[in-house]
């Protein structure tokens, strides 16, 4: 038996959310007695590099056909990667990728998938995984009940263990389905730090009262190496982009941690961003709801706040130097 | 166009999360149902209007019992021309697929659309169940879907950016903000929502692949701590020291 994962590539290289996804495979093959193995598609560098996460053999489907994704060719590959080294549990990264491919794969295997999983299975009487439910306002224990199982796992929930291993590589042959799909281009959002994927995001609202004051989060933002985000409101007035909107309609991040000006945190944007390690909430209102979720609190004026932050924030990097 | 609709019932999104029967059940005491958000704002909105440029037909599908029919008919109100719901439970995704791949194999449709996620399971799943068991290309998280004859242009949400995408109907996909703008059923709508065709079809035979066993809350932070605002490098200290977040 195996643990299977997708490690999945942007342009040539492994992402961020393929070693989480190869991190939970490891811990559960330690666990089980099993291999952990991972499935790359396309031309993609680095493979080695998951063995930094205990993947033990990378099976390599360097065809170029898919290097634009497919959700439905990956799945296919996936599927006879399963059958060869006979897949007891495939995991996924809950993300942009995952999300389109798990579910494919789970109806042609006639597996169970947990989405969106936040702890390692619990074996002892069948086969239960922890997700995040209700926009994360709760959890449930999801049993999976068929044989083969299928895990997305939420990027940030499972603490990291390093295990060097040099991973095997073998180049994998799979016949792959025509499909009616093309990709024609890819948009990509100049160079900014990817929302989903950032260690730290400074977020901001309707508190910082026009869109011409978005300079000094960014600066901060640029400072700590953050993304930056916004609550609905904001992004519904056009002040910010909407793929910055973070909350129940809009992304959910974990990040470990999570920097909210002018905020008030209504349920539904803490329902986007509460899977945050540490909260920081800045607000002028010491009523705002937010400041009941938050692990730090300053009741304050953001356009006072801020920038002393950015200050003490280039003294502390100085200092670590 | 045919054109399918799946709408979810989901709790209202103010709704106050609690369980019962020993926390196995969701509690849904007081709770106002809705139509999936996302379902409802994007899919559903962007096919009607896809129907009024192309001309067509909208049917929306619901999987789930009769005590569904309320948001079937917001559905109709808002502009679906008929309904379908499928009678039956609704406890594991790849039944739920199973249920409507089952009925749209035996109705071509030009197109199926879904919400990306529902707000309360979030398990972003049925859509590309039903893309497998149907042998059709899916795309998921489309944040804009444009028609050329049989021809689509969709983007799709990706890390960092968005990708354009073509296929030709049928085709299924999962749609994100930016799809469309939500629409406000009126009264017009709502009185012709009443006479519309809901038809009402028993289940699939099919078996569940998972089952939640419990729900937990999640437990409420230990309290804030809060910094004084003239004192923001006490914040920085801390976020290094203590939290470990730096």
């Amino acid at each position: 038996m195996s643990i299977l994962i997708y490690a999945d590539s942007n342009n040539g290289t492994l992402t961020k959310n393929a070693f989480e996804a190869a991190n939970y495979a490891s811990q559960l093959a330690q666990k089980s007695g099993d291999k952990a193995i991972a499935v790359v598609t396309g031309n993609v560098s680095g493979l080695d590099q998951l063995g930094k996460y205990g993947i033990s053999k990378v099976l390599h489907v360097a065809n170029s056909e898919l290097n634009n994704f497919d959700p439905q060719k990956i799945a296919q590959v996936i599927a006879e990667a399963s059958k060869n080294e006979n897949a007891s549990v495939i995991v996924f990264a809950h993300d942009y990728s995952g999300k389109s491919v798990a579910p494919f794969l789970a109806a042609k295997l006639d597996a169970g998938l947990v989405s969106g999983a936040i702890s390692l299975p619990n074996t002892d009487n069948g086969f239960t995984v922890k997700k995040s439910v209700f926009s994360g306002k709760a959890f449930a224990e999801v049993e999976v009940l068929t044989p083969t199982k299928i895990i997305s796992v939420l990027p940030n929930s499972i603490a990291k263990v390093e295990n060097n291993v040099t991973p095997e590589i073998v180049d994998f042959a799979v016949s792959l389905p025509s499909t009616n799909l093309k990709v024609k281009e890819i948009k990509k959002e100049s160079s900014e730090l990817s929302l989903t994927e950032a260690d730290i995001v400074v977020s901001a609202g309707r508190g910082l009262k026009g869109p011409e004051n978005w300079g000094m989060i960014e600066e901060l933002a640029h400072e700590m190496g953050a993304a930056t985000a916004c609550s609905r409101p904001v992004a519904d007035i056009g002040w910010r982009p909407h793929h910055e909107h973070v909350g129940q309609t809009g992304l959910a991040i974990r990040p470990n941690l999570y920097i909210a000006v002018g905020i008030s945190g209504a349920i539904q944007h803490l329902a986007g961003v509460n899977g945050s390690k540490v909260i920081v909430v800045i607000n002028t209102d010491p009523e705002a709801p937010f400041f009941k979720a938050a692990d730090y609190g300053i009741v304050g004026d953001a356009f006072e706040v801020v920038p002393k932050l950015i200050d003490a924030y280039k003294k502390f990097k100085a200092s670590q130097n | 166009m045919k054109i399918l609709v799946c709408v979810s019932k989901a709790p209202d999104t103010t709704s106050k999360i609690s369980f019962t029967d020993g926390n196995t059940k969701f509690d849904e005491n007081g709770v106002q149902f809705i139509i999936n958000p996302f379902d409802e704002w994007y899919a559903l909105v962007r096919g009607l209007e896809i129907k009024e440029a192309n001309g067509g037909n909208v049917t929306v599908l619901n999987v789930g019992g009769a005590e569904n029919d309320p948001i079937i008919r917001k559905a109709l109100a808002i502009g679906a021309d008929d309904a379908v719901r499928i009678d039956t439970k609704t406890d594991d995704a790849l039944y739920v697929a199973k249920q409507i791949a089952g009925y749209a194999k035996q109705n071509s449709f030009d197109m199926i659309l879904f919400g990306k996620e529902t707000i309360d399971y979030n398990g972003s799943q049925v859509a590309g169940m039903v893309a497998e068991l149907m042998n059709l290309s899916y795309v998921s998280l489309a944040s804009k879907l444009d028609m050329n004859g049989n021809n689509a242009t969709i983007e799709r949400e990706v890390e960092g950016g968005v990708e354009v995408v073509e296929t030709s109907t049928p085709f299924i996909l999962s749609a994100a903000k930016g799809m469309a703008e939500a629409r406000i059923p009126n009264m017009r709508g709502i009185m012709a929502a009443r006479t519309k065709p809901l038809a009402v079809l028993p289940a699939f035979d099919a078996t569940a692949s998972t089952k939640i066993k419990s729900f937990i809350l999640p437990q409420a932070k230990s309290t804030c701590k809060y910094v004084d605002a003239a004192n923001v490098e006490e914040l920085v200290s801390l976020l290094h020291n203590e939290a470990k977040a730096i």
